[in-house]
């Protein structure tokens, strides 16, 4: 139970942060829905990789049978928090020019280009 | 020299990134050289492109380990057989890929070249379009699943970008931003797959992957989120929201590119599908899903474009409809995959009429929006109730559109036609049904296109454009290339299907062919 604990908690903020995506109209929200999108599946992938009483994985001097947490879904994580950084610098950017020229952040209000 | 033909597939990705971050220093430093530079470096990455899909039609597929000696395996002898170490992956489907994104690339960069001469900031407009190059490339040449997500997102980071780039007011931003949630949704989503099928098999390699492959239900929801995310990037129903709103608003010869960038994601879900998935269960669902996305995209897309006023909204709904062709070729062979009379009876007619498709799309769609894109350059008009009487004025315009518009609606001799062709008859062995809808939706499309030559063209010259001008000469040069590849394409088809699309077909439905290459004969 305990050790399922981390996939609760992401299956969680999937649920919220797609309905903050989906039900919200503030368009800083929805970024913010989506900042809570890549922190779950960054959560979901450095759980993946967790083994109880793991041990960074250095094999230098490290001691003899000891279990490693795997490093692989780590690195993952780390190129996903960095490709994150950029993807939520350019949609607040791109917020904040419609807001310039809008005046209004409500996704509901802006909707120039017509269906 | 042997030395640079053995690492090609690394200069693929180097070519376009060196260029990228080079170009806004040389834009800072020596502004007069710019544009020569900026054909340079867009002339050698697509050589590059080139050169891997002509060694790979010729040699066969290629398997390149970074930071390997060459020829090396990718599962190193002391590592138990897991292939831990990053490679490229370059079979048939991924040359020809290849070779369709590098056409389009190199002719839109000659239309930017003049069509951006006067415009400010055009340094990081290159910076960012080279970056969608590499990002292109990256994604259709990867045999690794983190590295294609991580492609897919320079993809859709760099494509956002420059939707957003020019057009006044915050219209640009909202379609860019629109399209920039709808991928970053799609690309998380393909990250929790690749989680999900790390978990289970302790690699990322493609190639591994698949040949460790079984039925579990982990598998399937990784499966259902990839088809769904993927779809999402090749904007087909019901994700289809974004494209146009991202389309319109874009530099028309930007869009030009985007429409190849969407269908490295269509690459990625044939990919993913086929070989991933091709063997573990019967295809027959996962196949009439296809043909489902596929038949409503046809539908959905046409009756969308008709009405509309903006040309580019209305290109870009044409779009998402001639996605759904691709869709449904290879949805019916993906539901027959298992039966090998009907395999050889059409299946594998219907897998090359989709797959000719794609290219055949690239081309004329890429054509259609650069002829649009002169229009609007010159007129500074969108609406198709302001245009009229351009003929008189722009007439190279006004043929490389009408070819194209021919192209589109499946009229010969042009590629559509061809690719089409091939479609309807396979599909109706298939399913008649399926095939009529489809030669409904063509009709569709020829009277819209129709519609806007007319309205574009055709009629008195009008008072408002009596000083309109034909675009320079570069813009033409731009359109030419991809007009001889419509026209080519559409007169010689049978020597474009063995030459090209049989090796991509046959690398799709052999996936045993691209694990061995992989990992060897010994697993």
């Amino acid at each position: 139970m305990i050790a399922n604990l981390p996939f609760i908690a992401v299956a969680l903020l999937i649920g919220i942060s797609l309905a903050i995506i989906l039900l919200k109209k503030n368009m800083i929200k929805m970024v913010m829905g989506l900042s809570i999108l890549e922190g779950a599946v960054n959560l979901f992938l450095v759980a993946l990789g967790y083994r109880e009483n793991g041990i960074a994985p250095i094999f230098t001097s490290a001691p003899e049978g000891a279990e490693m947490v795997l490093p692989t879904v780590q690195a993952l994580t780390l190129t996903n928090i960095v490709i994150g950084v950029a993807t939520t610098a350019l949609m607040l950017a791109l917020v904040m020019v419609i807001y310039k020229k809008y005046g209004t952040v409500n996704s509901n209000k802006i909707r120039r280009l017509k269906e | 020299m042997n030395m640079l033909l053995d690492n090609m597939p690394a200069l693929l990705i180097a070519v376009p990134l060196f260029f990228a971050f080079l170009i806004p220093i040389i834009g800072k430093f020596a502004p007069k050289i710019h544009d020569v530079w900026i054909i340079l470096a867009s002339f050698v990455s697509s050589l590059t492109a080139v050169i891997t899909a002509v060694t790979v039609f010729t040699k066969g597929t290629i398997v390149y380990v970074f930071g390997a000696a060459a020829g090396s395996p990718a599962a190193p002898i002391d590592s138990g057989g897991i292939p831990f170490r990053i490679i490229f992956t370059i079979d048939g489907f991924c040359a020809f890929m290849l070779l369709s994104a590098a056409i389009v690339s190199f002719a839109v960069v000659l239309y930017l070249v003049s069509s951006q001469k006067e415009r400010s900031g055009k340094s990081e407009l290159y910076a960012l379009y080279l970056l969608l190059t590499a990002g292109i490339f990256g994604m259709v040449s990867t045999g690794d699943l983190f590295n294609f997500f991580v492609f897919l997102e320079i993809n859709s980071l760099a494509g956002a970008a420059l939707v957003s780039y020019h057009r006044k007011g915050g219209i640009a931003a909202e379609g860019a931003l629109k399209y920039l949630i709808v991928n970053t949704v799609g690309g998380l989503m393909v990250l929790f797959g690749i989680g999900l099928l790390y978990a289970q098999y302790n690699s990322l390699n493609m190639a591994f992957i698949a040949s460790q492959m079984s039925f579990t239900t982990v598998n399937i929801v990784a499966l259902v989120l990839f088809i769904t995310a993927l779809a999402m990037k090749a904007g087909s129903v019901p994700f289809h929201f974004a494209t146009p709103d991202a389309y319109s608003v874009a530099p028309s010869g930007i869009t030009a590119a985007m429409i190849v960038a969407s269908q490295a994601g269509l690459y990625g879900l044939f990919r993913i599908v086929f070989t991933l998935y091709g063997d573990i269960f019967n295809t027959v669902t996962i196949g009439w899903v296809v043909i489902i996305l596929g038949v409503l995209s046809m539908v959905i897309g046409v009756t969308m474009a008709i009405p509309q006023k903006d040309v580019k909204r209305l290109l870009a709904y044409h779009a998402v409809s001639q996605t759904g062709y691709m869709l449904l070729g290879v949805g019916v062979a993906l539901a027959v995959l298992g039966d090998p009379l009907a395999m050889a009876a059409f299946g594998q007619t219907a897998m090359e009429g989709g797959l000719f498709h794609i290219i055949n799309h690239a081309m004329y769609k890429g054509l259609l929006f650069l002829a649009v894109g002169a229009v609007i350059y010159r007129t500074g008009v969108w609406s198709l109730n302001k245009m009229g009487g351009l003929g008189h004025n722009m007439k190279w315009t006004m043929i490389f559109f009408l070819i194209g518009a021919l192209a589109i609606a499946g009229i010969p001799p042009f590629n559509g036609f061809a690719s089409k062709l091939m479609i309807y008859e396979s599909v109706f062995a298939f399913n008649p049904a399926l095939s009529i809808i489809a030669m409904v939706v063509s009709i569709l499309t020829l009277a819209s296109f129709m519609k806007v030559f007319h309205s574009m063209f055709m009629g008195p010259q009008l008072p408002e454009y009596a000083e309109v001008k034909e675009v320079p000469k570069l813009m033409i040069a731009g359109m030419v290339i991809l007009t001889i590849f419509v026209i080519g394409f559409g007169l010689v088809p049978d020597l474009v299907v063995n030459n090209l699309i049989t090796p991509a077909a046959d690398a799709l439905i052999n996936n045993g062919a691209y694990i061995t290459a992989v990992l060897g004969g010994g697993l």
